[in-house]
């Protein structure tokens, strides 16, 4: 599977547009690094429960969506566009979406 | 005796409120979700895609911006159930469902427009979420808006 954020691939052309494919995920961390990261407001710096947190959210999303594409049948997603919410405090949507297509070598 | 009410209403109203949360709030979201799935079975045969480009083949005689947007909110049980599973830290299924169900709402609304133009694809579609804030002093539930915009074409031959 060939995931881009580019509307091409290059070197390959889409064959078929298989439609929208999307996956979201919303996730919390528990109430200690809630609270480490209170501490870390202190002094700065980098909150490393919460990247950790948004980075495991954004591959699950990632992953959902690359489900739904190879249900359809696609060997690729293009156009892929990343979009992040607070729905309330300490918990994080990611939501990513793409095009699925079909990509394949051109024909000469 | 006294002491007695008040320790009932006390105790009481969250309960209450987290049982008509639960039951109501169940409810309207199977409720929603049939209807979902049914009016998408409509807009089955528009396609949509994020692609910019129209395929070269494609022949277009119409295209226009289409939107939809919902705002959603969740209910009494579900936030309750979110603010469990802060403590605990992984995934909160119920704002999970709230937010697919929003996102699902916004983008029937935008094929209900193109459909009305007689399109049958929706290109460049995106996405914007936004948290429009809580009620109740932010202490109720938490409310989101997603709005879906894209352009839809009437395609006439892609030959």
């Amino acid at each position: 599977m060939i995931v881009v954020n580019t509307e091409t691939v290059p070197g390959l052309v889409i064959r078929e547009v298989k439609g929208l494919v999307q996956g979201n995920t919303i996730r919390a961390k528990h109430v200690g690094k809630d609270i480490m990261a209170g501490f870390k407001n202190l002094v700065g710096g980098e909150l490393q429960g919460y990247t950790e947190l948004l980075t495991e959210s954004r591959r699950e999303a990632m992953s959902r969506m690359l489900a739904q594409a190879q249900q359809l049948g696609a060997n690729g997603v293009v156009n892929v566009r990343f979009s992040t919410s607070s729905i309330t405090q300490g918990a994080a949507e990611l939501y990513v979406y793409g095009t699925a297509v079909v990509l394949a070598q051109p024909t000469a | 005796m006294e002491d007695l009410i008040a320790a009932v209403v006390s105790l009481g109203t969250p309960l209450g409120l987290l049982l008509l949360g639960y039951y109501v709030g169940s409810t309207t979201e199977k409720k929603h979700i049939r209807s979902l799935e049914q009016r998408e079975a409509q807009h089955a045969r528009i396609i949509r895609s994020t692609l910019r480009r129209v395929p070269a083949n494609w022949r277009v005689s119409q295209a226009a911006l289409v939107n939809g947007q919902a705002v959603i909110a969740s209910d009494y049980f579900k936030m309750f159930a979110a603010k469990l599973r802060n403590f605990f830290g992984g995934e909160v299924r119920s704002l999970e469902t709230l937010m697919d169900r929003a996102r699902r709402e916004a983008t029937l609304r935008m094929l209900d427009e193109a459909a009305a133009m007689g399109a049958n694809a929706v290109w460049n579609v995106r996405y914007e979420t936004s948290t429009v804030g809580r009620g109740m002093g932010g202490k109720g539930a938490a409310m989101a808006e997603v709005y879906a915009y894209g352009t839809a074409l009437r395609v006439e031959s892609n030959r």
